[in-house]
């Protein structure tokens, strides 16, 4: 039950951020080139992360959704943030409030990295 | 029909040495879904050959002991590539029942569940309470250590082992080791056992006689097969150094979900097909997800190994079969490895 919730707020969370990105977000990527101000997505599929580099400003929200039908996670080599699982179609967000490199993985499949770049 | 078998076992070998598999020297790799596959050795000379209804039985019959390796039962995937894999399990538990001799264990190499879920781990549990072996040895895969570092899993099914699950046990003179390489997995690596569990793995074997005949199971493969799928484990080398000094040693795998061999002098290496979904033959598909084939082929690649161990002979043979099993000898081989 509790776990049923927690996807539940999650799912909702996670559409809304899609709402505000196919309302705002995405063409202004599109439009500027320039990853957005406070809104950043990273896709995986095929067991990699895309973009396997992403690059925002301070203070942008980025989110991952998992497109393959194994379940991944993404977590921070530093321990700075740690997914849950994220079945198909799941997703997780996390804040960044300070520039920095931050490298990450999926603990269930190592091979799998990424790096999010905070300026 | 042996020779048209002969053939794809042979081309099969050509694809691996052309992908750069087999690049010891004296490797011998064999990738192969949809039929069965026998493994004998006899006086540390090891072979390999087709498994078909024809075939020469004596190994089975005057088998000391025969155990069943099943692997990847994924319990709780749901999705196209086998929606109900609850029934394929069923399946192979069916099978094993069918068997002329029975079991004396099952050995379950890991990816119970799909998610870790406690109604996943039940339903395991479920299907396993009607198979005629009652003993089942488990190790965890990835999947089944998803949520809570593996905690679960050790309460479940990790009761009186040491670490994150590993452990030993003595049948009719063959030594078993389970080892768990799955927890604690480095960003960029491959599989792990890291340095306690070879500490004790070492331990465990000391004082052995070099003539005890080992068999070592783990999830992902103690060999490397496709570094950049991950199929393989970064710190296997050490442990398989420890083994060195015996005459026989055989380690069986998943994760991969489909049967391959390799002959390394006197060690065996053998992977099982899973009871859930197929995945693709190394570097066939852009990444290791599932492969989905058509229903009606589902049950040719997925299946069962069970483990015919002749001591007196020194013998040892596997057998994997799939669980579509009628007319498997006529099946071709399916051709399913390639067919992603």
């Amino acid at each position: 039950m509790k776990r049923n919730s927690f996807w539940g707020a999650s799912f909702t969370a996670s559409v809304i951020i899609a709402i505000v990105l196919l309302v705002w977000g995405s063409p202004s990527v599109a439009a500027n080139d320039q990853p957005s101000a406070a809104i950043a997505v990273v896709k995986i599929d095929n067991f990699v992360f895309g973009p396997q580099t992403l690059t925002v400003p301070v203070g942008t929200t980025v989110t991952w959704t998992n497109k393959d039908d194994i379940p991944h996670t993404t977590v921070s080599t530093d321990g700075v943030f740690k997914s849950k699982v994220m079945d198909t179609d799941e997703q997780f967000s996390y804040t960044f409030t300070k520039a920095g490199t931050y490298s990450y993985y999926c603990s269930v499949h190592p091979k799998m990295t990424g790096k999010v770049v905070v300026q | 029909m042996t020779d048209k078998k002969q053939d794809l076992i042979d081309q099969k070998l050509q694809d691996l040495n052309n992908d750069g598999v087999d690049r010891r020297g004296f490797l011998k790799c064999m990738a192969w879904a949809g039929t069965g596959l026998v493994w004998t050795m006899s006086g540390g000379i090891p072979k390999s050959r087709a498994f078909a209804k024809t075939a020469d039985h004596s190994a089975v019959k005057g088998a000391d002991f025969t155990f069943v390796q099943i692997s990847d039962s994924h319990i709780g995937f749901n999705k196209p590539a086998n929606p109900d894999v609850t029934a394929t399990l069923q399946t192979a538990i069916n099978k094993i029942n069918a068997m002329p001799q029975k079991p004396d264990f099952i050995i379950h190499t890991g990816d119970l569940s799909q998610l870790s879920k406690p109604s996943e781990f039940d339903t395991l549990d479920q299907v396993l309470r009607g198979a005629s072996a009652k003993q089942v040895y488990f190790v965890p895969g990835e999947h089944d250590m998803l949520t809570d570092n593996g905690e679960q899993y050790l309460q479940r099914y990790g009761k009186g082992t040491k670490g994150a699950g590993w452990y030993s046990f003595d049948h009719k003179g063959v030594h078993f080791v389970g080892l768990v390489n799955v927890a604690n997995l480095k960003a960029g690596g491959m599989g792990s056992l890291g340095h306690e569990q070879l500490e004790w793995f070492e331990d465990d074997l000391k004082g052995r006689p070099a003539s005890t005949p080992i068999v070592l199971f783990a999830h992902i493969p103690l060999w490397t097969i496709y570094p950049e799928w991950g199929w393989g484990t970064d710190d296997s080398e050490q442990a398989l150094s420890y083994v060195k000094r015996f005459g026989s040693v055989t380690v069986l795998n998943g994760h991969i979900h489909q049967i391959m061999q390799k002959v390394e002098g006197k060690v065996s290496f053998h992977t099982a097909m899973s009871t859930a979904f197929p995945q693709p033959a190394p570097g066939t598909a852009p990444s290791a997800g599932p492969m989905k084939v058509p229903a009606d082929q589902l049950q040719r690649v997925l299946g069962i190994t069970d483990v015919n161990y002749l001591v007196s002979g020194r013998s040892l043979a596997v057998v994997d079969s799939p669980l579509g099993d009628s007319g498997a000898s006529s099946a071709g081989g399916g051709g399913s490895t390639s067919g992603s």
